[in-house]
């Protein structure tokens, strides 16, 4: 009897220790290295690059990874004049940028974005215009584009954050929404507030669209991880990391680890789709 | 030998609480000086970017912080003319009311709300009072109204609290003659007790304001955080300490950040002052200033 009570405890805590141990494979690059990392630039890329450094930083203590915003302008100036080893931008680089500085890109994730209603909201396509003149509070009610006659609820993300960036860039073609929007601060937020309120009208990262809310179509694009992968939906851009010249030692490590499964799913948390190494 | 060890040990209990003091004074110090320096370029630029005009548009280069401030104040305003009366009912019902059944279930359930962290409230009012706001005024149910109802639960048993203790040994100590002229319990309280309890009534009122004015869940989660004044109680309004948790949640650095210190430092000196004047009340309670 007490063997089998020792037996089980052994394989109970193996049973506790092996997810442990899978998770930190991607980690085992960072063993013997030490020194600071900087990393600097897009707001979209901090969720990412925060949780990565952590994860780096609780297995090798004798690593210093420091994240900053600044947005991608930033991120191109930081990292070409040395001041930082990563320069983050959510676009692609400029020729002139290139050959000023000698950036290497390294796009890593597709940060997608859907428009979404209540799905009790009969209204599920919109045209740009629409959607742009919602947001600027020129149509206030959904029944002027085909919906209940219902005052239109808008939500926003808060300043700063990717998923509002890339929206008012490509989805209201760098309009600005209405001073008397909503904000919350984080897809959860959206999701749970647009699946509160028939008639609000909001925007989470594509990674986060579920069966609770509803995406809607935009001048004939679905949003969907597929569409947005092979370019047929549009209100996305490319995450990238630039360095100077090809990376070494540390940071050629922490790019690298980006690309494996377990940054992967770092960027998938984030809301948004991993491209893998191109 | 022994009188010399008891005078050391002695010396070293009496270092250790000094030492104590004196780095929870220099931490405090600390924080002062730091929130203010970095705040002062902020309060020092009068320009188009100033923090002290009522339009936050960072994308134009628009940092002003007053839309929160008044967001702040009238949030906590309304949820104290809520809370205030509310609470003053409760201590009355309790301490008027020795033998009811419900008295030991009501003071546990007031200890047990005070110790609930404003999160939970927040969640829970997420999904039980904004779709109740929402069916009565209109709009998104994210407003004023919803904020300033769970503020009110959220400082209500600790304002019932503080009021309790402070009339209850009152109310004792004239109980047996009053109630031997005739007068009832009720009666001795609203006479006699609440006249002499005005720094109890006040000290649990700025409890209260500045609970409600430093709690950021609340209205982060309930408020809507529209960066505007807010025309009624349907409105969405944005509080400081709101508006804090959502631009530190992406920038790092940068204008926008920066602006945050002014904030910050607004929001700690409306505190630290309410913080001072309860002292004050407190410090004339206990020398017991109030009953002469």
């Amino acid at each position: 009897m007490k063997r089998i009570v020792t037996l089980l405890s052994v394989l109970f805590m193996f049973a506790l220790v092996s997810p442990a141990a899978a998770r930190a494979a991607g980690l085992e690059a960072f063993s013997g290295l030490k020194g600071t990392l900087d990393i600097a630039g897009g707001t979209a890329h901090i969720p990412v690059m925060k949780e990565a450094a952590k994860n780096i930083m609780q297995a090798n203590p004798d690593i210093r990874i420091t994240v900053a915003g600044g947005g991608s302008g930033v991120g191109v100036q930081n990292v070409g004049e040395g001041l930082v080893q990563i320069g983050n931008t959510g676009r692609a680089l400029k020729e002139g940028e290139i050959q000023k500085y000698g950036l290497v890109s390294w796009p890593f994730a597709i940060d997608g974005v859907a428009a979404v209603v209540n799905q009790a909201n009969p209204v599920g396509s919109l045209s740009k215009d629409q959607l742009k003149k919602i947001y600027a509070g020129e149509i206030t009610n959904w029944k002027e584009v085909g919906g209940n006659d219902a005052a239109i609820s808008l939500y926003v993300r808060e300043d700063g954050s990717g998923t509002r960036e890339t929206f008012e860039e490509r989805a209201l073609d760098k309009g600005q929404a209405s001073d008397k929007s909503n904000v919350v601060s984080s897809n959860g937020a959206m999701k749970t507030a647009v699946a509160q309120d028939k008639n609000a009208i909001g925007y989470v990262g594509i990674g986060h669209l579920d069966t609770s809310i509803k995406g809607l179509i935009l001048d004939g694009m679905t949003p969907s991880q597929e569409n947005a992968k092979n370019g047929s939906y549009t209100v996305t851009r490319l995450l990238y990391m630039n360095t100077k010249g090809q990376p070494e030692g540390l940071t050629k490590a922490f790019i690298e680890y980006i690309y494996t499964p377990e940054g992967e799913a770092i960027i998938a948390k984030a809301g948004y789709i991993p491209t893998g190494r191109q | 030998m022994m009188p010399q060890a008891g005078a050391h040990t002695g010396e070293s209990r009496a270092a250790l609480p000094a030492l104590a003091a004196g780095l929870a004074l220099l931490g405090i110090g600390l924080l002062f000086a730091m929130v203010i320096i970095a705040a002062l370029p902020a309060f020092l630029d009068h320009g188009a970017g100033s923090v002290f005009t009522w339009s936050w548009r960072p994308y134009r280069g628009e940092f002003g912080i007053l839309a929160m401030l008044s967001g702040s104040v009238i949030l906590s305003v309304s949820a104290l003319l809520l809370a205030w009366p509310l609470a003053l009912a409760l201590c009355f019902w309790i301490i008027t009311s020795p033998r009811s059944p419900f008295l030991v279930p009501v003071r546990g359930c007031l200890r047990l709300m005070t110790a609930v962290p404003t999160v939970v409230y927040g969640f829970a009012a997420v999904f039980l009072i904004t779709p109740l706001v929402r069916a009565g005024l209109g709009g998104s149910g994210f407003c004023w109204l919803a904020a300033a109802l769970v503020l009110t639960l959220l400082v209500l048993p600790t304002m019932a609290l503080i009021m309790e203790a402070g009339l209850a040994p009152r109310l004792s100590a004239l109980c047996p003659g009053g109630l031997a002229v005739g007068l009832d319990r009720m009666e001795l309280l609203w006479f006699f007790v609440l006249p002499l309890s005005r720094k109890t009534l006040l000290a649990a009122a700025l409890l209260g304001l500045g609970r409600a004015f430093g709690d950021t869940l609340v209205p982060l989660m309930l408020a809507g955080n529209a960066p505007q004044i807010p025309a009624g109680p349907g409105d969405s309004l944005r509080t400081l300490t709101a508006h804090m948790a959502l631009v530190t949640a992406n920038e790092v650095g940068g204008a926008a950040y920066n602006s945050l210190f002014a904030a910050g430092a607004l929001l700690l000196a409306v505190t630290a002052l309410t913080s001072l004047m309860l002292r004050r009340i407190q410090a004339a309670l206990d020398t017991g200033a109030e009953q002469q």
